[in-house]
């Protein structure tokens, strides 16, 4: 690990300041942070702790949603009795993602800023345009199971790894980021993760000195939820293919499909064409089908992953049965 | 603020790099906490942070000022074993035993989250009572690998313990 400082952020405005520097990262519950210092991947020179903000509470919202502070620990957002009756499809994601003793000390927005677990990019000695710009992409022809097939680049196709934030896509949940001079600006999670194109460094849209202060569900909505995550063994593994589901039925026509998929891209995917074509309609195996077709329509293997293609299809369409109610 | 290691008082590293659990093992003695990948994925460097059980190889120790911390040498001693531990010899829970503490810890905590009512990715329910399974306690005790593969009488070894302690409870 390279020598750094660390300081101790004495209120927002405080943390702003200083990481509006580059060589200047926060810290919070540090879960994939000290393990990128170890690696060296991350070698920042100042490091600012901030947990002493006071971001670690839940609150309902006027409208009926839900503000998770920043500092929130993924436990005990998953605990939460209003999160697991209203919002029970977070609540599954999170308590499906990792392990105990990381949910204990990962947080909200360090979720949402975890890097990719590319091999290339962990691996100091391995090329990887998002960890070293301009050394190349190792993955495009190298071991590329986890990887993207949706929204790649030449440059990089990594995924997003986190499971948290793909149900927060399909919620239509908001970032509330803080910034200079007291700004503040709402982002919505759909849009908050960047997809690589020619600046794979960049995994999402916060500028030097920004905090996630907060993620905001909106109101709950009637419907099932399912979060379902395929992976390599039951317990501790990053997703292959999830999915996440909001589906509202009334009889026997479609009214609400909020989908968002995990495992697939550099950013929790999310097609607004999808739920386009599902509401109205009564679900079938045929409908579902044409949903994949929308969804995997420019999609893309690269060797090892070509097996997503069709896992993703194959897990969108049980989602859909499922929550529907339609036998497969 | 110092930090609290079952139940003494320490000052923290000047070195902000040093993790939490080589604080505990080589500045201040406390060997009973092991060190297996280093990287959060083996859980043996488990401990236990004001009631929660975290990964001690990914916090640094600079950031645990004002913390209570309980390592195995808090759980119990040769002469004074947690119940939890002596069921692990009861039934035989490890074989080389390096994972042993972290397991023993982390169990530790997870007797806890059942008495709270968490649920775990294997939970039927959100929101009902939590019937603990084996099935359960190999969810919540994946963070914790075992190299010799002795996780069949782990799992006889927490279950026994857990069970006990809810009966008692009720």
């Amino acid at each position: 690990m390279k020598p750094f400082d660390l300081q101790r952020a004495d209120g927002l405005a405080h943390a702003g300041q200083l990481c509006a520097d580059k060589h200047t990262a926060p810290i919070a519950g540090g879960t994939n942070f000290v393990d990128l210092l170890k690696l060296e991947v991350e070698t920042p020179s100042t490091v600012v702790n901030i947990n002493p903000l006071p971001l670690g509470g839940i609150e309902e919202t006027a409208d009926g949603g839900l503000s998770i502070g920043a500092l929130v620990s993924n436990t005990a957002t998953a605990v939460d009795m209003r999160v697991r009756e209203n919002w029970p499809v977070l609540a599954r994601a999170i308590l499906a993602g990792a392990t105990q003793q990381l949910r204990n000390k990962a947080t909200t927005g360090g979720n949402l800023c975890q890097r990719t677990r590319c091999y290339y990019f962990t691996n100091i000695d391995q090329p990887c345009n998002k960890r070293e710009p301009g050394s190349g992409c190792g993955a495009i022809k190298g071991v590329a199971r986890l990887h993207a097939v949706l929204g790649t680049s030449d440059h990089c196709i990594a995924t997003y790894p986190g499971d948290m934030a793909v149900v927060l896509a399909a919620l239509d949940a908001q970032v509330e980021i803080a910034g200079p001079k007291d700004s503040t600006r709402t982002v919505p999670v759909r849009d908050f993760h960047r997809l690589p194109g020619d600046q794979p460094w960049k995994d999402n849209v916060l500028e030097d000195g920004e905090i996630i202060t907060a993620v905001t569900l909106p109101a709950p909505v009637a419907g099932r939820q399912v979060y379902r995550k395929v992976r390599e063994r039951s317990s501790y593994a990053f997703a292959l293919v999830s999915v996440a589901a909001v589906i509202d039925m009334d009889g026997d026509s479609i009214t609400r499909a909020d989908l968002a998929f995990g495992g697939l891209a550099h950013k929790p995917w999310h097609d607004p064409r999808i739920a386009d074509l599902l509401v109205g309609q009564s679900p079938s195996e045929a409908l579902f089908d044409k949903a994949a077709d929308l969804l995997l329509e420019e999609a893309q293997g690269y060797g090892e992953n070509d097996f997503k293609i069709p896992l993703a299809r194959r897990t969108l369409k049980a989602v859909l049965a499922e929550a529907t109610g339609v036998k497969p | 603020m110092p930090i609290t290691i079952n139940d003494q008082s320490h000052e923290l590293p000047d070195d902000p790099r040093v993790s939490l659990l080589d604080f505990l093992g080589t500045h201040i003695g406390l060997t009973g906490t092991k060190k297996g990948c280093d990287h959060g994925q083996c859980g043996a460097c488990t401990v236990i942070v004001n009631g929660m059980r975290i990964n001690s190889c990914l916090s640094l120790a600079a950031l645990h000022d004002g913390d209570h911390v309980t390592t195995i040498e808090g759980i119990g001693t040769p002469t004074d074993p947690s119940a939890l531990q002596l069921s692990f010899v009861e039934h035989d829970g490890f074989q080389c035993g390096y994972c042993t503490p972290g397991q023993i810890c982390s169990a530790t905590a997870m007797a806890d989250e059942f008495a709270n009512g968490w649920p775990s990715d294997a939970s039927d329910s959100l929101t009902g009572d939590i019937a603990i399974t084996p099935e359960e306690v190999r969810e919540r005790m994946s963070g914790n690998l075992c190299r010799c593969g002795a996780y069949a009488n782990i799992i006889d070894a927490i279950m026994d313990t857990v069970t006990a302690e809810k009966e008692a409870q009720s």
